[in-house]
């Protein structure tokens, strides 16, 4: 287990490495640079900050600066705002982007699970059907179109809800909501299909045959099993997550991270662009390997294989 | 003799898009105690269901038994609650599956998985099931059964995976056994082993055995009783000998015949032609006769009743209608059952030898 989580860890940081160059060069193929869409600045002061920023430099002069500071721990500083540090910006934002992607995995995951077993058990039932066609739903209808129509009935029509910003647990109830559709929809769809796939093997009739009453069968052999393969698409769900918190944050005016990142691109700050890149890749990078190593512990045949030294 | 175990009139349906299925259709039979009863078929004939019936495993819906009773001791098994059913399934009557990489739980420790019904059934706390966990895997000749008990199926041969279903089955001593096709899914040296532990099993814990299967080699190798079936009914039983030496019914024939052996050529191996038909809409008359080179008129318009043979032999075929012209069994089955001496089984398990 160790030297499998020790090859893990260093193709983490190659990938780590590819992407922060992609993410580089990509950035300078952004239209405009960062100061020249600021009114107030006349051209002598542009060349100015464009010097102090060495953004004259050659792309692979840039590049081999920026990827020098990255080994440093160096994300640099802001171009937009009198040169702050990128980390401090990520610490300040972070706060309601963990808190809101947090909330809407757990819910959207609990939830998913229990009407993905519900719609399995009561198979070809209106539940089933029920479920299936809130899951519909959720997967086809993206988070923003929820989103906006939460607005308008909860928050203006019936003033139910606040409307936008972030000020207390009331102000999170949408925005995860929107967030956790697509988590919800996800796991109940494959949570279904897994149970009904699991429900039919041979080992169920087995323990029936044992005599174990229907709920012993259903805890104990069905739901252990059929959970396995929704640990798999745990990882790309949290990813989709965090991408879907970037929109939702601001639609609903949350001062969160993704809040923060799409303003950067639309006003060039590189060095936020390239620290929040960054800090989401490590992310995905760390839940992708998480999940591996759960996947191992919840499955025996997978821990032994990869355990084996 | 104790009868343990009576079936009579058993019809189970499955109501499909299609319309109903009749799987079984007014299936007789006994158990005694102690005893081995095969019953034996073809693919689709109702084997299956019908032990599963009398575990009360159908899925419902689509399936259903329609009517008919399943006595077990003074209880009528088709009758009783999923409840009452519960207590009787692992800890009276067990069940073997046919393909031992599926029938266990792959996620849990094979110990646990014997555990289960000693909890549940024999109010044993923990360490008393694995005790006895530990004890039937070593019954089940098991080596290194303290170590193994803590292991998962996956690191288990096919063999011995089959040998731990049988320790789940015969956890709690049934007295009822049913095996569905245990040998099927093993390749032949292993096959006859797990033979060999049934018979000495059965022998130590006098329990009676149902063994559904479709090869005859085995059923000549285990059984003391036979009943053959065909399209959900049962169409001609009787003892070990008497359904191998003097078989009367051609569905028989046609299995023996179809059944390889070492000594037989090339031509003395019979295909039975045809299909068989389809239960959705059950042909009128003996289901047999299509496929059937001896039918008679009467056999597309009446189904025949079971006709006495003997005390224990019993078929169902107008051939033995004291009407019915004189037929005799083809030659090539003839020289075969003349190639069965009684004290010379078709398989020998010891050596692991077999015909195939």
């Amino acid at each position: 287990m160790g030297r499998y989580i020790g090859g893990r860890v260093v193709s983490m940081v190659i990938t780590f490495l590819i992407i922060a160059s992609l993410t580089f060069f990509l950035m300078k193929l952004l239209p405009g640079t960062p100061f020249n869409n600021q009114e107030k600045l006349s051209d002598a002061q542009i060349v100015q900050l464009n010097e102090k920023y060495g953004l004259n430099d050659p792309v692979a002069v840039q590049y081999f600066t920026y990827m020098t500071n990255l080994f440093k721990g160096d994300l640099g500083v802001s171009f937009q705002q009198d040169g702050r540090q990128v980390s401090t910006i990520i610490g300040e934002r972070i706060g309601p982007s963990a808190y809101l992607g947090f909330q809407s995995l757990v819910v959207g995951t609990i939830l998913g699970l229990v009407l993905g077993i519900v719609a399995a058990l009561r198979h070809n039932s209106i539940w089933d059907y029920g479920t299936m066609v809130v899951a519909v739903l959720g997967i086809s209808i993206p988070s923003f179109v929820i989103a906006g129509l939460m607005q308008y009935w909860f928050g203006v029509k019936w003033q139910l809800l606040p409307v936008a910003y972030w000020d207390g647990f009331a102000y999170t109830i949408m925005p995860t909501i929107a967030i956790a559709s697509i988590v919800v929809a996800t796991i109940a769809r494959f949570m279904r299909t897994e149970m009904l796939e699991v429900l039919g093997q041979d080992y169920i009739v087995t323990a029936k045959a044992k005599g174990l009453s229907s709920t012993a069968v259903v805890i104990r052999h069905t739901i252990r099993n059929a959970s396995i393969p929704i640990i798999t698409i745990m990882g790309p769900l949290v990813v989709g997550l965090m991408t879907g918190t970037l929109v939702i944050e601001r639609i609903f005016v949350i001062p969160g991270l993704g809040e923060k990142f799409v303003n950067s691109i639309l006003t060039n700050d590189f060095p936020i662009i390239m620290g929040t890149t960054l800090f989401f890749s490590f992310l995905f990078i760390l839940v992708i390997l998480l999940v591996d190593i759960l996947y191992g512990i919840v499955d025996p045949r997978i821990r032994l294989a990869g355990g084996k030294e | 003799m104790e009868r343990i175990l009576d079936v009579n009139d058993l019809h189970v349906s499955f109501d499909t898009f299609a319309g109903e299925v009749k799987a079984v259709r007014g299936v007789n039979f006994h158990l005694n105690k102690g005893e081995t009863l095969a019953i034996v078929g073809e693919s689709g004939s109702g084997k299956s269901v019908t032990s599963k019936a009398v575990m009360r495993l159908i899925p419902d819906p689509p399936g259903r038994i329609k009517q008919g009773e399943i006595k077990f001791g003074d209880r009528d098994l088709s009758k009783l609650s999923e409840k009452e059913m519960q207590k009787i399934r692992g800890s009276e009557i067990s069940m073997i599956f046919q393909d031992p990489m599926t029938s266990l739980n792959p996620t849990m420790t094979v110990g646990k998985q014997i555990m289960e019904g000693l909890i549940k059934h024999q109010n044993m706390n923990k360490s008393e099931a694995k005790e006895r966990a530990i004890e039937l895997l070593k019954l089940v000749g098991i080596p290194d059964a303290e170590g193994r008990v803590t292991q998962y199926p996956h690191q288990f041969s096919g063999g011995m995976r089959q040998r731990v279903v049988i320790a789940i089955a015969l956890a709690c001593n049934p007295r009822v056994l049913i095996a569905d096709e245990p040998t099927t899914a093993l390749d032949v040296t292993i096959q006859a082993q797990i033979l060999e532990l049934l018979k000495d099993l059965q022998e130590k814990m006098g329990t009676s055995i149902i063994f559904i299967t479709h090869d005859l080699g085995v059923v000549a190798n285990i059984a003391d009783r036979v009943a053959v079936m065909y399209a959900g009914k049962i169409v001609e039983t009787g003892t070990v000998d008497e359904i191998f030496y003097n078989p009367q019914h051609p569905y028989t024939w046609g299995l023996l015949g179809s059944m390889p052996s070492l000594e037989a050529t090339e031509e003395d191996l019979i295909a039975i032609p045809g299909s068989p038909p389809d239960l959705l809409d059950p042909p009128k008359g003996d289901a047999f006769a299509p496929r059937n080179p001896y039918a008679m008129k009467i056999d597309t318009e009446m189904e025949p009743p079971l006709f006495k043979v003997s005390d224990t032999h019993y078929a169902a075929t107008w051939l033995l209608h004291e009407k019915a012209p004189k037929v005799e069994p083809p030659a090539a089955i003839k020289k075969r059952l003349r190639g069965m001496a009684p004290d010379e089984p078709i398989i020998a398990t010891k050596d692991g030898e077999r015909n195939v």
